[in-house]
């Protein structure tokens, strides 16, 4: 935890710096992840197809989307990490965010669907509604969808957590009902005539702000857009969690009442961190959209959200960097094991979950301090140590 | 004189003699000349000709009559081409079984080809039925003459009638009686005047039959008479309270039967929470392990199909009991006072069962049969009828509460497993064995769903996915009914499902669940340890 510790060479000195000094794990991942971005980039673009050098666009596509799903692990271990808030439904804000840029690339494909209709998308067409629902207007401009893909997570977070926190729902109760939301809403966006495109979601998006989503440069600008959103994200998280605020926030995690006696509103600051992650959550959810090329109410299922809770536990949580990590080794497993033996893929999930929480509670970015740590005397362990295993 | 008896008396045995075998000769013949005369009759081609003999055949209202239509009815009833004979057909691989249709004396087997079937459509179908129904009304059982009088009121002539009126004198049974009142007034207000249609649309406001109902829809459109109009649209109205009634109370006894299910798939979860503060993410599991229990016990024992369930309710409850406290000791276990943690692990070994289940048995939905005893339902009246399946469970899920209820109050164990509930430490240092009630307390919890897995193998499919389609709905049960409470759950269960199943009507099923859940949200927010908490400072924190 020594990211959480303000040394006192760093004290006072911008976010920035601090950051570059004190997150040497942090900062050296994000090196990675732009590295290793901009080369596939540049193997999958200069490259000649055939060489031995190309990379496939299929590949490309591939890290985009872990990229995009690091991002959301990442929220997640802002809120369960550092707050101590196990969400179960961190996938709606996701989901949402999703929903937002994918309505904005259904009004893309204008007069293009199957049925030709310039006003109305296939599904409405096909529902025989005569005009687009109020609640489509607006989505033709980029803008505005970018706006909404950070407003409804956001405005929806704030919602359910001003209630919930407020009302002092804490740990098993309040996981129940994220899942209890996240569920509520899937079943929502299965209805046909809810206005989303029930059962098939939104898909047979054609292009983004003019650029074919098929084309090898806009994969390749939309894998650099979700490394770029990883690594801002990452960097207001680690601003947030070292700041004033973030030790405060630590201090709800580790003792709720006593920072409430000492006069914190705790509602408060769990409410901030409750925002800022769904909201990244969304934005995560936008660069995942146009990279798949679809978005249905799956996304809404409380599985995914569960699943999405062991990513963040197997990189080990309270680090952020370990989120990241985490979120990358267990998508490129899941994608391993459904191509190479996809029958074993939910007994290697199952046992990951168990082996997790039994062994690595620091996850895989804590072995070596648990290795460490049984080698040394029990006298040399540090008390912060202790401070994951609350929750 | 007495000798001249005696000397007559062969001649008179003579003569007797005589007429029988010559009165047997003429009744045998005749016999023969109206199975042959009939045989030809119903190898007529048209359809009035046809009508006309199942008249003929009801007036004669002898057994054997009866059972020709009841042949002709089932499609059973053949003429052979070659004799020109009615025989009996019965289907046989490629050929056909025939039978004499009086004595039912084998005649052999014949291929499909030599057989005429005698014709039949929707109308003679319903012809012979009320034919058929005019005989059971003479029925010794009370129940099949109420089902012969609501058959013959379909489409009542007079003749029929005329029975109908004759039976209203001797009838003993009530709901024969009330039947055939119906039924009467039923033709006065069809065939009779003005005055005996008003006489008769008192009797039949009362009655909930949709025969009646649309009877009195038809008329309405072709009668002239105001006072009559008036008196057909106040009946319909009555008929229209009653039916909204009736259809509330079903809402209300399918929202039991629902919340019954919630109940006991809630029951387990609410007791393992309770106890160790575990959310078990496994318990749907449990119950695919109770499902598929009943299903093994099934296909092992396809000749004990009746009494398959009753072996199935302990098998599962020790399967799925067993499996459960092998998690605990496994691994629940080393998780103590880290609950996040166990809902993680826990779902990771629901995951593992599952994917174990698909890969042993197979991915697709498993056949599980339905025994007859539960197949059904409670006819009430006209309007309300009950399925027995939904009427058991309701009584099932209660006994199973009842004997929880049992166990928690008046067993050492339930003694055991409260104290901890409200003091984990305290009970401890009093000398409670803790670490082995939380095992008896998963297995117990964990049985519990395996025995729920068995009632809801007789409600939807037996597949691998059969628990997650229940996991959420029983958090919220638990959720919303507080935890270490029983009652709590109970009253939970039952008030979501009779909530939601009022709301379905004018909600849909799905938006119904949603409210519901939205509901359970905000409820949180109000009472953040749902509705019967435990008060004390142990549990507190």
């Amino acid at each position: 935890m020594s990211s959480v510790k303000l040394s006192s060479t760093t004290r006072g000195k911008g976010p920035l710096s601090r950051f570059l000094l004190d997150d040497p794990a942090g900062k050296w991942l994000l090196i990675a992840v732009f590295a290793i971005s901009i080369i596939v980039s540049g193997l999958n673009l200069l490259a000649p197809e055939g060489s031995a050098l190309h990379v496939s666009s299929y590949t490309v596509t591939l890290l985009g989307k872990y990229l995009c799903l690091g991002l959301l692990a990442l929220a997640l271990d802002l809120v369960w990490g550092y707050c101590g808030i196990l969400s179960l439904g961190h996938g709606a804000f996701f989901a949402l965010g999703g929903y937002a840029m994918g309505m904005y690339l259904m009004r893309q494909i204008g007069d293009r669907g199957a049925y030709g209709n310039p006003e109305l998308p296939d599904f409405m067409v096909f529902l025989s509604w005569q005009e687009l629902p109020w609640y489509w207007q607006g989505f033709d401009s980029f803008l505005f969808a970018m706006l909404m893909v950070a407003l409804v997570p956001g405005i929806l977070a704030f919602l359910f957590g001003w209630l919930a926190f407020r009302s002092r729902v804490t740990g098993v109760y309040l996981s129940i009902i994220t899942q209890a939301l996240t569920y509520a809403l899937m079943l929502l966006f299965f209805q046909n005539d809810f206005g989303f495109g029930g059962n098939n979601g939104l898909t047979d998006f054609k292009d983004i702000l003019g650029f074919s989503l098929k084309s090898d440069t806009t994969r390749v600008a939309l894998l650099m857009c979700s490394a770029l959103a990883l690594g801002l994200g990452y960097m207001i998280c680690r601003w947030l969690v070292d700041s004033r605020y973030g030790r405060v926030l630590i201090a709800v995690r580790d003792a709720e009442s006593r920072t409430r006696f000492m006069g914190y509103r705790v509602e408060h600051f769990k409410l901030v961190a409750f925002v800022v992650s769904a909201v990244l959550a969304g934005i995560a959810g936008a660069l995942y959209v146009p990279q798949v090329g679809i978005i249905n109410p799956g996304e809404f299922s409380p599985i995914n959200s569960i699943e999405l809770v062991i990513w963040v536990a197997v990189g080990g949580r309270g680090t952020l960097y370990g989120a990241i990590i985490g979120a990358l080794l267990v998508n490129y497993a899941k994608t391993w094991f459904t191509g190479a033996m996809p029958d074993a893929w939910l007994f290697a999930l199952g046992a990951l979950f168990v082996v997790t929480t039994l062994w690595l509670p620091k996850g895989v970015v804590g072995l070596y301090g648990q290795v460490r740590e049984k080698f040394l005397k029990p006298s040399a362990r540090t008390q912060e140590q202790e401070v994951v295993d609350h929750g | 004189m007495i000798w001249r008896l005696w000397q007559i008396l062969p001649l008179v045995c003579l003569c007797l003699l005589f007429v029988f075998v010559s009165s047997a000769q003429a009744l045998t013949d005749s016999h023969t000349n109206s199975r042959e005369e009939l045989a030809r009759q119903l190898s007529e081609k048209s359809w009035d000709k046809l009508e006309a003999t199942i008249t003929e055949l009801s007036a004669k209202g002898d057994d054997e009559s009866q059972k020709l239509l009841t042949l002709w009815l089932s499609g059973q009833l053949f003429i052979e081409k070659s004799t020109d004979r009615l025989v009996i057909g019965n289907r046989s691989g490629r050929m056909y079984l025939i039978a004499d249709p009086i004595t039912d004396e084998a005649l052999g087997e014949v291929k499909k080809r030599s057989l005429k079937k005698i014709k039949i459509n929707n109308r003679l179908r319903n012809a012979i039925r009320t034919a058929l129904a005019i005989w059971d009304l003479k029925s010794e059982d009370p129940d099949k003459r109420l089902q012969a009088v609501k058959e013959t009121s379909r489409n009542i002539q007079a003749e029929t009638l005329a029975i109908l009126k004759a039976m209203l004198k001797t009838e003993s049974d009530e709901d024969v009686h009330s039947a055939l009142t119906t039924a009467v007034a039923l033709y006065h207000i069809q065939h009779g005047n003005d005055e005996l249609k008003l006489q008769s649309l008192e009797i039949l406001s009362e009655s909930d039959d949709p025969i009646v109902r649309s009877a009195l829809e038809s008329i309405k459109t072709e009668t002239k008479n105001k006072e009559i109009l008036l008196g057909i649209d106040s009946a319909l109205a009555d008929m229209d309270r009653r039916q909204d009634y009736y259809s509330a109370i079903e809402s209300v006894f399918f929202g039991l039967s629902l919340g019954s299910v919630l109940l006991l798939a809630a029951i387990g979860l609410a007791i393992t929470f309770g106890v160790m503060g575990v959310i078990n993410m496994a318990h749907g599991e449990m119950m695919m392990l109770g499902a598929y229990t009943t299903f093994i016990i099934q296909s092992a024992f396809p000749s004990l199909m009746e009494q398959s369930l009753f072996i199935a309710i302990p098998a599962a409850f020790v399967v799925a009991g067993t499996v459960g406290i092998l998690i605990e000791r496994l691994v629940i276990r080393h998780l103590y006072g880290r609950p996040l943690e166990t809902l993680l692990a826990t779902f990771g070994i629901s995951l593992i069962l599952q994917q174990a289940v698909r890969t042993i048995f197979s991915p697709l939905n498993q056949a599980v049969s339905t025994p007859e005893w539960l197949s059904g339902s409670w006819i009430i009246n006209d309007a309300l009828s009950l399925t027995w399946n939904r009427v058991y469970i309701i009584g099932f899920s209660l006994t199973v509460f009842l004997t929880l209820l049992f166990i928690m109050h008046y067993t050492r164990f339930g003694l055991n497993m409260r104290a901890v509930t409200q003091n984990r430490a305290m009970a401890n240092s009093m000398g409670i064995p803790t670490h082995r009630v939380d095992a008896m307390t998963f297995g117990l919890g964990s049985g519990i769903a395996g025995v729920a897995g068995v009632a809801l193998s007789q409600l939807t499919n037996v597949g691998p996915n059969l628990g997650q389609n229940y996991i959420i709905d029983s958090f919220m049960v638990v959720v919303f009914g507080g935890v270490g409470n029983l009652w709590g759950t109970l009253v939970a269960a039952m008030s979501l499902g009779v909530v939601n199943k009022l709301l379905e009507p004018w909600a849909g099923a799905v938006i119904a669940k949603i409210l519901v859940l939205i509901f359970i949200i905000l409820f949180i927010q109000k009472r953040p340890k749902g509705l019967f908490a435990l008060k004390g400072r142990a549990v507190e924190d």
